[in-house]
């Protein structure tokens, strides 16, 4: 296949320090003691956990789960006793807990009983539905989950698959090693991903300071023989791993403001990704581990290593020969600098007590801190323009920066701030050492705060609103209730009045009593029914009654 | 000169159909300016302005009723944004109708106190509060817009209001120099290094 490629604007060339993690072999790290598996590990919607304290856990095990589309499962990745569920430090820029699932693993890494399945028996939907319930998400740094983005992909259309093997941050080799240990998984796993998109062309990118990553991939493809598929080495140009430059290099394409690959046809995934499909689709086996690089000037032993999910990052540092201890000075961890990343888009970790989660690409242990984990101290914009120059996303930082800086949040979305990918080119180059991508961060998230406060004071208005006019519609109802019975009240007594001749009521109702009583004759009961002696005696003592009252006149 | 008088009027007259039924067309039903104002306004239907709720104060504000500065829970940030889009002059928050909190608050029924009144309910603008007479009641938090209102009308004092705990998927990066603030050494920033230099 002929490849023309193209250029993204600006970019820079870095340093880019793999050989270290890369003079050693992959290595499958052991089981630590304790895994730390956070509920949520994906982009999207929270699971909630599904197993209690105290239960035994299996490898495999779902143990964390949300019935939303948008999200992924979290399974256990070994064997063991779910000790306590709540919150634990994270790898997150905040510093902050998050509530995470904690199990003593009891070393055994006993499986569920996984039923073999056939996957070239299923149909797209069922595919979908088992990569989603298997936990997959993105690979390459933003974690979201891949079926419901697969079935986007497959309901608009795609053209061009594109697979993101360039990994082009320094330091990092995680994909490097994927590539040249698990060649063959992950081509299969672009099987799956052609199956199910039916693009016209497949392009895998890997940047050429991995040629043996190309060659194993190449060798692979020649083995699998995908249809219209090719390996293209790109040229290292940091950041040609971001997705939207990763196409502009192999396709010319850009993707316009606010929308997506989908959007015009291109749907981009990870190596990564690639072989958890095939591990899901093949093995039927969740995504559980991860390969993970440590690296740094601030580490023994750097290298990579495939690890389970939950492990603790001060373990995986452990099994890299430690800390480096240059001197008295030095004598532990709380000197190094810890970045969850790469030294441009990585974070500094205030711990090392955090677990490796399924977006956790590189540990990054460094003896002195870099520019980008700098907090604050930078000279002022001296307005040389490099940033603009190196912008890949050909934005204006001097104006985001100025805007930011004073908080002008309209100006900063007017210049296209979201476009902004946070690759950290312009930091890098800033003669000021202005730390300018946490200018953006910091504008980023103060902006979506206000979006979102927006959406609970709308949402606020709407149910004050529902209320009073439910409020007024019982009111309403009452007064309708209360004016229909005093009508009836008076329509009963104009009927009334209507039927009455006379003209004075009491006098009527006084009639009224006396015609009741004089028809009331009071006949004794006594009297009823009498024998004809009976009668007779009645008669008698009647006469005599008359008589004595006569005699007495 | 005819010709000139009866081409005005045919003229007046066209724009005057146009201009009528531009009006009938285009009709702009209530008061757009009150819609302005009650998206700016906080919607936590507090009442702490005197109003019964927002759009209240907001139609207040419009009939020039009520000066823009009664509104604690929006706080200064509302004043300048209000005086903004009205024109007038920035005024100081009235701390007479209370003071304005950062943190947002939630209410939290005690539920082994709570004994089913029902009051709350009805004291709910935004109707967050879930239960029926006799049975114990709750908040939804979600729609909880921390306006205290259920407060005074409960007997057994069993609601509080809580401070929303921070989580990671709303916390904010702030700007550098505010992170710098927050430190209470810069010892550790000597030395940085960077790529590209």
């Amino acid at each position: 296949m002929d490849i023309k490629l193209s250029r993204f604007n600006g970019g820079i060339h870095l340093d880019d320090h793999k050989s270290e993690s890369l003079t050693r072999p992959v290595q499958v790290a052991p089981l630590p003691n304790q895994l730390i598996m956070p509920l949520k590990q994906h982009i999207g919607e929270s699971n909630k956990p599904l197993v209690n304290v105290g239960d035994r856990v299996l490898r495999g095990q779902l143990i964390a789960g949300s019935s939303s589309p948008i999200s992924a499962p979290v399974h256990a990745s070994t064997s063991g006793i779910v000790r306590s569920i709540g919150p634990h430090l994270v790898a997150h820029a905040s510093g902050q807990s998050a509530d995470c699932i904690i199990i003593d693993v009891d070393g055994k890494d006993a499986s569920i009983k996984v039923e073999p399945i056939e996957v070239s028996q299923m149909q797209a939907a069922d595919i979908l539905d088992h990569i989603r319930r298997l936990g997959v998400v993105g690979l390459g740094g933003a974690s979201f989950p891949t079926s419901p983005k697969l079935s986007r992909g497959i309901d608009l259309g795609i053209h061009t698959l594109i697979i993101n093997g360039a990994e082009c941050e320094p330091y990092i080799t995680c994909d490097d090693s994927l590539m040249q240990n698990q060649a063959y998984e992950t081509v299969r796993g672009i099987g799956y991903l052609q199956r199910m998109l039916t693009p016209k062309k497949t392009l895998i990118g890997i940047e050429d300071n991995k040629p043996k990553a190309i060659e194993a991939m190449k060798l692979a493809l020649q083995t699998e023989s995908l249809p219209n598929t090719a390996v293209v080495s790109i040229p290292t140009l940091y950041p040609s791993g971001g997705e939207k430059q990763l196409i502009q290099i192999l396709t010319g394409n850009e993707i316009p403001t606010g929308q997506l690959a989908f959007d015009i046809g291109i749907f981009c995934q990870n190596v990564g990704t690639c072989l958890a499909i095939t591990q899901a689709l093949e093995l039927n086996q969740p995504l559980m581990s991860r390969y993970v690089t440590v690296s740094g000037d601030g580490v023994r032993l750097p290298g990579n290593w495939i690890v389970r999910l939950g492990t603790p990052i001060k373990y995986l540092i452990e099994l890299a020969g430690g800390y480096v201890q240059n001197g008295l000075n030095q004598p532990n961890a709380t000197q190094q600098h810890l970045v969850m990343g790469g030294p441009m888009m990585g974070f500094s970790l205030s711990s090392d007590n955090v677990p490796i989660v399924k977006s956790s690409n590189n540990i990054l242990v460094m003896q002195q801190q870099l520019i980008a984990q700098q907090p604050g101290i930078h000279d002022e914009c001296v307005r040389c323009g490099k940033c603009a120059e190196v912008c890949p996303a050909q934005l204006l930082p001097q104006q985001l920066y100025w805007h930011s800086r004073s908080k002008e949040y309209e100006k900063v979305e007017a210049y296209n701030l979201f476009d902004c990918i946070e690759c950290g080119c312009c930091s890098a180059v800033c003669p000021s050492q202005i730390p300018l991508v946490q200018y953006y961060r910091a504008s980023k998230s103060e902006i979506r705060a206000t979006q979102r406060a927006t959406f609970k004071s709308d949402r606020a208005r709407i149910r004050f609103e529902f209320r009073e006019k439910r409020l007024l519609l019982k009111k309403q109802q009452e007064e309708q209730k209360r004016r229909l019975k005093r009508e009836a009240l008076l329509k009963k007594s104009a009927a009334k009045k209507m039927d009455s001749s006379v003209a004075d009521p009491i006098q009527a109702a006084l009639d009224r009593i006396k015609a009741k009583k004089s028809e009331q004759v009071i006949v004794p009961k006594n009297i009823t029914n009498l024998t004809a002696d009976q009668q007779k005696q009645i008669d008698e003592a009647d006469a005599r009654r008359c008589s004595e009252h006569e005699q007495n006149t | 000169m005819l010709i000139a008088i009866l081409t005005i009027s045919a003229m007046a007259g066209i724009f005057g159909l146009i201009l009528g039924y531009a009006a009938i067309r285009f009709k702009v039903e209530g008061n757009p300016i009150v819609d302005q104002i009650d998206s700016l306004l906080p919607q936590t239907q507090c009442g702490q302005c005197t109003y019964p709720g927002c759009r209240p104060y907001a139609e207040a504000i419009a009939n020039g009723e009520a000066p823009i500065n009664q509104c604690p829970p929006g706080g200064q940030s509302t004043v300048v944004l209000l005086a903004d889009l009205l024109d007038v002059e920035v005024l100081e928050l009235n701390a007479e109708h209370g003071d304005h909190n950062d943190v947002p608050l939630v209410a939290f029924i005690r539920e082994d106190t709570c004994i089913g009144c029902t009051l709350c309910i009805q004291a709910c603008p935004v109707d967050a509060i879930l239960g029926s007479a006799k049975h114990m009641h709750t908040i939804i938090i979600d729609e909880c817009t921390g306006c205290e209102l259920c407060l005074p009308p409960c007997p057994v004092d069993c609601i509080d209001l809580i401070p929303i705990k921070q989580t990671i998927e709303d916390w904010k990066w702030s700007l550098p120099g505010e992170t710098l603030a927050s430190l209470e050494s810069s010892s550790e920033q000597e030395g940085a290094i960077t790529y590209g230099h």
